[in-house]
């Protein structure tokens, strides 16, 4: 029982500030985004409201509160209204365990520029991130419309696949970190970030998260070219753009996980002096990281549906078991040994075991005749 | 080929896109900067005048009769040597095009024996509602030099003595 008010209200203001903070991230990134899938395809993007277009999710926003809602007439009214609920809370939900900085004194009291600190935030942040799915589903389904239910199944198979390896690929961070602690991941990569130690399961964490948060090549889910918009064909208005700010803050969420697994996180010349440095360090990070989502929307096309599925259980799933396998190994070599040089035997046998697998889909290409031989 | 393409493909996709970041936005800033049409461009029409000022157009309805959209209306009145407007026989007295209806394809300006009607180079064509859709005469008709060379002209008799004036033949 906390009987401190002061707690509560600290609580308060920073759940408040997290997600206020998600919701113009949101707004900024739809126009980032859109400023720099434009420069990719040599155009200027919009530039018209407001200074550098700014003001243009603004409009976009307007617009689609003022448009009318639409329900179909033979959708489950209930589970139709809950599902961009449903979609959206667990995009701001999963912001709470990421680590924004150290503790700063404000007012004269120890302040923690994280929500939660849960001894299982990795934990956390897998189940969390498996819930969102839901809410794709219900919504395919309760539209009661093919396209959705094709959206909303293809979702859910995706999600499965793709999950499994998130998972994996995971484990040699909480090895190499000893902890599931947000945190204590993020203080062990003082000295060198785990990219760096664990290349081969950040791309695998990447790729996973890509198709978790439904982004290209993996936007099987809301393909438009073949089932118009998937699971939220049937939305529109306000409920339309729920699904539209769940995904973009899924996006910047799962970026942020990836800077506090992978990049460590708030981590940075000159953090331990000025602990206000950690937000900026990883704003930095996630800006970084979501360009290379945008690139990488703008570069590859979306992948064959049962291609799709055959990576993630083919490649992805074994690919990340051998991860986790080599990484136990050096952490047991180096302890055993007690040669810490010995920690650079993962990113080698990591980088060796993750080309096995391009050499397979090679293989494999030149087998169907796909290859230009 | 070699057996690490399936990676070099991607990465070499990744890079064709980041370099294009770096190339000069094609976009035209349009209502600021406007890209000149081509020369055989098919915009708004325009009913063409001679040097004298007087109009091109003699109301033979031909234009109309080619319009496979039936967007255009002519009405023909007679010309006198005091209120003359063209220098055929007869002139237009109502010239209407429904811009809601034309589809541009530019057969009245092959029909026309006179080449008084030219599909101009004007694309930034607006309007709120049905009826300023229909572009009357006098906002197809060229303006004039000079307030003197303006239609109606009072002419001396006998200078325009041909029901339809003589023409070359087109030259493009």
């Amino acid at each position: 029982m906390i009987s401190d008010w002061t707690l509560w209200l600290e609580w308060f203001i920073k759940a408040l500030v997290l997600t206020l903070a998600l919701l113009v991230g949101f707004i900024l990134l739809t126009w980032y985004e859109r400023r720099a899938l434009a420069r990719i395809q040599t155009r200027i993007g919009p530039n018209r409201a407001g200074p550098f277009g700014l003001l243009q999710p603004i409009a976009d926003a307007i617009k689609l509160v003022f448009k009318e809602e639409l329900t179909p007439a033979k959708a489950y009214k209930f589970i139709f209204f809950l599902a961009p609920i449903l979609t959206v809370v667990p995009s701001i939900v999963i912001a709470a365990v990421v680590p924004l900085g150290r503790s700063i004194n404000l007012f004269g009291r120890e302040i923690n520029l994280y929500l939660a600190d849960i001894n299982v935030g990795v934990l956390y942040f897998m189940s969390i991130a498996a819930i969102a799915v839901y809410g794709i589903v219900l919504a395919g389904w309760s539209s009661n419309s093919k396209y959705a239910m094709l959206g909303g199944l293809r979702s859910t198979a995706q999600m499965i696949s793709y999950e499994l390896a998130l998972g994996i690929s995971l484990i040699p961070v909480i090895l190499l970190s000893n902890s599931m602690r947000m945190i204590d991941i993020v203080e062990q990569q003082g000295a060198l970030w785990f990219v760096v130690i664990q290349p081969v399961g950040a791309l695998i964490f990447w790729i996973a998260t890509l198709a978790e948060v439904n982004r290209a090549p993996f936007d099987m889910p809301e393909a438009e070219q073949e089932l118009t918009a998937g699971y939220h064909s049937e939305y529109s208005g306000m409920k339309f753009a729920l699904f539209f700010m769940a995904e973009y803050q899924k996006m910047i969420v799962i970026c942020a996980v990836m800077a506090v697994f992978f990049f460590g996180g708030y981590l940075g010349p000159g953090v331990d002096q000025y602990p206000l440095l950690g937000p900026v360090y990883m704003f930095l990070k996630i800006f970084v990281l979501l360009f290379a989502m945008i690139w990488v929307r703008a570069t590859w096309p979306r992948l064959r549906y049962d291609r799709l599925m055959e990576f993630g259980w083919k490649v992805l799933v074994p690919l990340s078991l051998a991860i986790v396998f080599i990484t136990a190994t050096g952490i047991l070599l180096v302890d055993e040994l007690k040669n810490p040089a010995l920690i650079w035997t993962i990113p080698a046998a990591s980088v060796v075991v993750g080309l096995i697998p391009v050499v397979a889909i090679f293989r494999a290409l030149r087998r169907l005749s796909y290859g230009r031989a | 080929m070699g057996v690490l393409d399936p990676l070099v493909e991607l990465l070499r996709g990744l890079w064709i896109t980041l370099k294009s970041a770096g190339e000069k936005p094609v976009t035209f800033q349009y209502p600021e900067e406007k890209r000149p049409v081509r020369p055989r461009f098919r915009g708004r029409h325009v009913l063409k005048r001679y040097d004298n000022g007087l109009e091109k157009c003699i109301g033979c309805s031909l234009c109309a009769a080619a319009c496979p959209a039936d967007a255009i209306f002519v009405e023909a009145a007679e010309n006198t040597d005091e209120k003359r407007f063209s220098p055929g026989e007869r002139y237009a007295s109502t010239y209407e095009i429904n811009m809601l209806r034309c589809i541009y394809c530019g057969f009245c300006e092959d029909a026309c024996p006179t080449e008084a009607i030219i599909l101009g180079d004007n694309y930034e064509l607006s309007f709120t509602d049905r009826r300023s859709a229909i572009y009357t005469k006098d906002m197809l008709l060229e303006p004039v030099p000079a307030t003197a060379m303006l239609t109606p002209q009072k002419v001396e008799s006998g200078e325009f003595p041909r029901s339809v004036p003589e023409m070359e033949d087109p030259k493009d």
